[in-house]
């Protein structure tokens, strides 16, 4: 990027650093290729690797686990199930007081397709993987619910039955008085939105290493977790433990979290109980397919939104009804998304009355963590969908609605209704701002041109309140304000940062921030570097944390924006501690008073003389070798430690207010967006975000931090989702199915800045790496809607998704065929049953192919891939198969069924499956109708399917099941037609057959 | 997604390639790129006790051009074919289509004949063979036989090869004098498995569309004549007879609608191209 430069400009005697676009020190490592991830870090000899069995059904209870064959596996050490687990820890501490019970392996109930089951540590992954298929786990099936509005319903089967409903906490909030101002409201303008599950997925999953220690009993971890401490004590209290017996150590490389590096914990849990019981480290490595299925989205929700407006476009309420979902299990600090951006629901809007209802939902999916963005996107989507409607209604300017709501400029800092203390800025002169540097009017002149020429074009715009760092207090709004009394008050952020100098003067920096590839050492290194007058190059930063050896902060790790607010400003404490002493320590060899001492080019020198100086390592080496010299009262060393906690981040108070987080940037996009008619493919034509994130540290970095998060919203716009089967079988196994934008669809967009720096910490720095994921999905969600002239928008906006809003309509074929239209109803989350139809004639009698039907011989051999038929009951049989379609096979353990018998009219076969590779139910009716001398087969069938097949093979199952259910009848007719009068249409199938190996 | 163990193979040249065949029959798989078959081998869904790699024998790593076909080796790589100066000139469709292959990183790695061997119905080559007429060339220890696209590829991921024989080439016309040649693709990314590829070749009046990623293989049709005010009708036909399945990225009724939209795009084109 241009414009960079190590080369400070000499402004006067002192050289300046922050501010400015120094390159990232971590950079050199990482493009070389020698950043050494957690997988890549060197690990005791001895130490055995785990693989886990998971789920494949969403609901089921487990009968019985027989891992005897897996555990006689050359190489394999043991293998762990619930029963251990449930002897050997206790289940995690939750927000909630409800009973929703939770280990790191599933205890007698599976809840979501993905969850471990069992884990196998043998000698290599390899041999683990193997063992996994050895593992018999006997489920019964529960009846399964995946939408969180189903969840909600009274029948609803239910995830967590101990819990009486699926949704374990349900809160009201009112500030002011929102009930007037909407029944004198002239509109009330009401929108219902649905956003879906996505997560930014990091380069490197969960990685754990786990070692006990049993001459002490101590845990000693390696892992990439993203926050050690936040839930060091649900992890300790599981192993039933002290604290002080689990040690965490995190690696310097993360290769990215997002947040989702949080919800690493069980795992950690898990393979502490596998080194235990072992006696040797173990190792695991989560995989792709792991991550994408298991490891954590953030929650999808249904909003209902109302506004009540006046004609001219003042909102004067707002009215939000928010239902999370939060999959399967509410792991630590779930429900955050829901609460972390609870004291600035208004947004940028000077509204001051508000209701909130806020429902926490379990479904059967995988369980919901923190995913950049923290909830933000969500809420945004929500309000400025809203907002954008309201122009709709009231025929205005989208952007004429937003200005005439924004937050005064002149009033901050400003108290929001639901309590967030707004610390700066000015949002009309940004908005002035993007509108002139992004070129607005050249962007609406644009729209009116390819409308006039009968093309798609539409506009949006979003105004959002990037919040940063997170009041620890935040999620105590969750409880009623008794119970809040009763558990004492929380909030705050303490950071930790420490700046050592050695006896040549060379400078390193220890700190809490935990960097998951922001480039966090670059910008410590500025600020000492500022303080001390060295090169930031020269300083070293070790970014490796270790819960025994550094102090302890709830707080500490990355997440929330928390660095440029909090981490920052404790080395900036910590470096001014360290330049006080050593300006102390120079003022005497120099002959001038302390405040007379200047640091600048490795040099501590007299302000108005630059010629009367001391090395830095000159200093410090006296400091080092001659603590007897060191000014009285002086404390020796040179090494210092500071801690920083905001004073505004107050605990919840009895109004529920609560001050969600420490400073509030602001950030404006526009863009256009062009739809291709016949594709519905949306082309982002011009993008333009503006943000406010106070005084900029490094500009490099955060326009890094913009693009990347741009990035992640563009994907959360038009390709990102989780999707799920109405059976709650997992659709996204992989990166073919679970769509992340590539350089190749990301935009550059115009990156515009101002700086209203933040009163509430020293650098007037706030946050800007999450605001692009709250403000860009939105915002194009808006062009898009613009462009259509649609009110409902769900993302993402793929050309399938966007062309069905265009409204597609089909025009039958010229011929009279039978046209098999899909026939199963589309679920909310996108994915279906599988179904269809087929016929074909037999020349037979109906009651000869009926007795075949009933044949278990003729079955075996008309049942694709069947090896073995077992009778259990009358028309109930139990086979093995190998079944696939082409070259892919796999082994499956089939229950097939003929029930509701009407000889020789119909019947109705059931079937299951069930392998290694996944889980499959369905059912069908067979008819059969004389036709002459022949008689004619008719199917149709719904079939379900789950597990590694469904996840990975997406877009073959409706194709293969189809081909699949074929064969079972085409073969029944090869079998009954035997040698005789077989067409060529059979010989056709037969080396069809052959050539799947059949 | 580790896959079951199996004993590597890497033969110094065919004769071997094909004894090993020969005596391990379905039990083995040749690998080139590696580029499918080694993620499906991760996720277990093949288990072959032996996999065979043919990507060190420069002896099939070819493009060999003669006045009627352009035959491409089993080691060729994508990029190797897709920056062969003649290829514009000899198979323009193959110009248009290759970009659409994955990413310049995963075309270095993988082969044409791969590509045709794994027979997926999205793929780029296949379809381009189909519509072209290409063959292919299977050779086993004892026989080489040539089979045309459409007798080669019989479903999805499914091929006539038999369990002893090797794709060791395929062949693809070159062409014809006049004839126009177009490519559209509709994926979400670049590189992504197609919801729907058409290629459309025009010869004088005569008009042939190959359809990838609806049906459970690339499917062609011929118009010998198609006027103007026919093509709606003749494309929406089609369509309903390629069916089209559903996925989460697309359903059956926006695929067809594709085969409507970007057939009518690719024929305007590929006429446009003919003269």
């Amino acid at each position: 990027m241009a414009g960079s430069s190590l080369r400070p400009s000499q402004t006067g005697p002192e050289a300046r650093w922050l501010g400015r676009s120094v390159e990232r020190i971590e950079d050199a490592t990482l493009l070389i290729g020698r950043g050494q991830y957690t997988d890549d870090l060197p690990v005791r000899a001895g130490t055995l690797h785990a693989a886990v069995l998971r789920s494949p059904h969403a609901h089921a209870e487990i009968l019985g686990i027989n891992a005897s064959k897996a555990k006689a596996r050359p190489g394999v050490m043991t293998v762990l199930t619930g029963r251990e687990i449930k002897e050997d820890s206790d289940p995690f501490l939750i927000v909630l007081r409800q009973p929703m019970d939770q280990w790191s392996l599933a205890v007698d109930r599976v809840r979501f397709v993905g969850e471990a089951v069992a884990v196998v540590v043998a000698e290599d992954r390899y041999l683990a993987e193997d063992a996994l298929d050895d593992i018999t786990v006997e489920y019964r099936k529960l009846p399964t619910v995946v939408d969180p509005l189903a969840a909600l319903e009274k029948d609803a089967p239910l995830v967590h039955p101990a819990v009486g409903s699926n949704v374990p906490s349900d809160r009201h909030f009112n500030y002011g008085n929102p009930d007037a101002k909407f029944a004198e409201a002239d509109r009330v303008v009401s929108l219902t939105i649905d956003y879906p599950r996505n997560s930014q997925t990091p380069l490197e999953g969960y990685v754990v290493v786990a070692d006990y220690q049993p001459g002490e009993g101590v845990y000693d971890v390696l892992c990439n977790f993203q926050g050690p401490f936040t839930v060091h004590p649900v992890m300790s209290k599981a192993l039933r433990c002290k604290g002080a017996q689990l040690r965490i150590r995190t690696p310097a490389y993360s290769g990215g979290g997002f947040g989702v590096k949080q919800a690493i914990f069980p795992y950690v849990v898990l393979m502490c109980i596998a080194s235990k019981r072992t006696g040797r480290p173990v190792k695991w490595v989560e995989d792709r397919f792991e991550h994408l299925t298991a490891a954590i989205a953030a929650p999808n929700r249904v909003i209902r939104a109302q506004a009540a407006v006046k004609n001219d476009g003042t909102v004067t309420a707002f009215r939000f009804e928010q239902i999370d979902d939060y999959g399967a299990y509410l792991r630590p600090p779930m429900p955050g998304p829901l609460y972390r951006q609870h004291g600035i629901m208004t947004g940028a809007y000077a509204v001051k009355d508000m209701s909130i209802t806020n429902k926490l939902v379990m479904t059967n999916k995988t369980p919901s963590g923190m995913v950049r963005g923290f909830g933000g996107p969500q809420i945004y989507f929500g309000l400025e969908r809203l907002m954008q409607r309201v122009a709709v209604e009231l025929g205005l300017d989208p952007l004429d609605v937003i200005r005439k709501n924004l937050i005064p400029a002149g009033s901050f800092p400003y108290l929001a209704p639901a309590g967030a203390l707004i610390d700066s800025g000015d949002y009309q002169t940004a908005i002035a701002m993007a509108e002139r540097d992004g070129g607005l009017a050249e962007l609406r002149a644009r729209r009116d041109r390819t409308r006039a020429e009968g093309r798609l074009y539409g506009i949006g715009f979003a105004a959002v309140v990037e919040p940063a760092q997170s009041n620890m207090g935040y999620l105590s709004t969750i409880v009623p304000v008794e119970e809040r009394r009763k558990a004492g008050p929380k909030g705050g952020n303490v950071a930790y940062a420490t700046v050592h100098v050695d006896c040549l003067g060379a400078v390193s920096v220890t700190a809490d921030s935990l960097p998951q590839g922001q480039g966090h050492a670059t910008i410590l290194a500025q600020i000492v570097a500022e303080q001390l007058g060295v090169d930031p190059r020269d300083i070293r930063c070790n970014m490796e944390r270790d819960t025994q050896r550094d102090p302890w902060s709830i707080a500490t790790g990355n997440y929330s924006s928390r660095f440029s607010s909090s981490t920052v400003v404790a080395a900036q404490l910590a470096a001014t501690k360290i330049r006080t002493k050593l300006a102390q320590i120079a003022s005497a060899t120099l002959n001038i008073s302390a405040d007379q001492v200047a640091f600048a080019n490795g040099k501590a020198f007299a302000k108005d003389n630059p010629d009367n100086y001391i090395r830095f390592s000159r200093l410090a080496g006296t400091a080092h070798w001659s603590p007897s010299e060191l000014p009285m009262g002086m404390t020796p060393g040179i090494s210092e430690t500071a801690s920083y906690s905001a004073p505004q981040l107050d605990p919840p108070n009895d109004a529920d207010q609560i001050n969600t987080s420490l400073t509030y940037g602001f950030v404006f996009d526009f863009c256009g967006v062009e739809i291709d008619r016949d594709t519905g493919v949306v082309r982002i034509d011009k993008y333009v975000t503006l943000h406010d994130a106070g005084k900029l540290l490094n500009p490099l970095i955060a326009e890094g931090q913009v693009f990347g998060s741009f990035a992640w919203g563009v994907g959360c716009a038009l390709f990102e989702e989780f999707v799920y089967g109405p059976d709650g079988s997992f659709m996204s196994g992989t990166f073919a199915d679970y769509l992340c934008p590539t350089a190749c669809e990301v935009p550059r967009p115009v990156i515009l800045h101002m700086e209203s720096p933040s009163p509430f910490n020293p650098l007037g720095a706030k946050g800007i790496a999450e605001g692009n994921c709250m403000s860009t999905p939105v915002c194009i969600a808006n062009a898009v809607a613009d462009a259509l002239g649609v009110k409902d928008v769900k993302l993402p906006l793929s050309p399938a998704r966007v062309k069905e809003l265009m409204g597609l309509v089909e025009k039958p074929p010229r011929t009279k065929q039978a046209v098999s239209a899909p026939s199963a109803k589309e679920t909310r989350t996108g994915a279906k049953a599988f179904t269809g139809t087929g016929s074909l004639n037999i020349t037979a009698a109906a009651d000869q192919v009926w007795r075949a039907l009933l044949d278990p011989a003729m079955l075996a051999r008309t049942i694709p891939g069947c090896h073995k038929l077992d009778e259990v009951g009358p028309n109930d049989y139990r086979a093995d198969v190998s079944l696939g379609v082409g070259v892919i096979k796999g082994r499956f353990s089939a229950r097939v069924t003929l029930s509701n018998l009407d000889p020789p009219h119909s019947a109705l076969l059931s079937g299951s499956l069930s392998g290694p590779l996944g889980v499959s139910a369905g059912s069908g009716r067979v008819r059969l109708t004389p036709a002459g001398e022949a008689t004619k087969i008719d199917y149709d069938y719904t079939v379900e399917i789950s597990g590694t097949v469904a996840a990975v093979g997406g877009r073959m199952l409706d194709s293969a099941t189809k081909v699949l259910i074929g064969q079972f009848f085409q073969r029944l007719v090869v079998e009954m037609q035997g040698g005789t009068g077989a067409g060529s249409a059979q010989r056709w199938w037969r080396r069809l057959l052959r050539a799947l190996g059949f | 997604m580790k896959p079951k163990s199996f004993s590597y193979l890497r033969p110094d040249n065919l004769l071997e390639t094909l004894q090993a065949l020969q005596r391990f029959g379905d039990d083995a798989r040749i690998m080139a790129g590696g580029l499918s078959l080694v993620p499906m081998m991760n996720f277990r869904l093949l288990e072959p006790r032996y996999l065979i790699d043919i990507s060190g024998l420069a002896s099939l790593a070819y493009i060999r051009e003669t006045p009627a076909e352009v035959e491409i080796g089993a080691a060729e790589t994508q990029a190797k074919v897709l920056a062969w100066p003649n290829l514009n000139k000899s198979l323009p469709l193959l110009t248009l289509a290759m970009p659409h292959i994955g990413h310049f990183q995963t075309r270095s790695r993988g082969t044409v004949c791969g590509s045709i061997a794994h027979s997926d119905p999205s793929s780029e080559l296949p379809l381009c063979l189909m519509t072209l007429q290409g063959s292919v060339v299977l050779q086993s220890a004892d026989a080489t036989r040539v089979l045309s696209a459409g007798e080669f590829q019989i479903g999805m991921f499914a091929t006539a090869r038999r369990p002893d024989e090797m794709v060791t080439a395929v062949r693809f016309p070159v062409r014809k004098p006049g004839a126009g040649y177009a490519f559209f693709e509709m994926a979400q990314r670049q590189g992504d498995f197609a919801i729907c590829a058409v290629a459309a070749t025009v010869s004088g009046s005569a008009v042939r569309l190959g359809v990838g990623g609806v049906a459970d293989k690339p499917t062609v049709r011929d118009w010998p004549e198609l006027a103007d005010g026919e093509i709606d009708d003749a494309l929406n036909d089609f369509a309903w007879d390629l069916g089209g399945s559903d996925d989460i990225h697309a359903n059956a009724a926006y695929r067809r609608d594709l085969v409507r939209k970007l057939g009518r795009r690719v024929i305007e084109e590929a006429r446009k191209c003919s003269n």
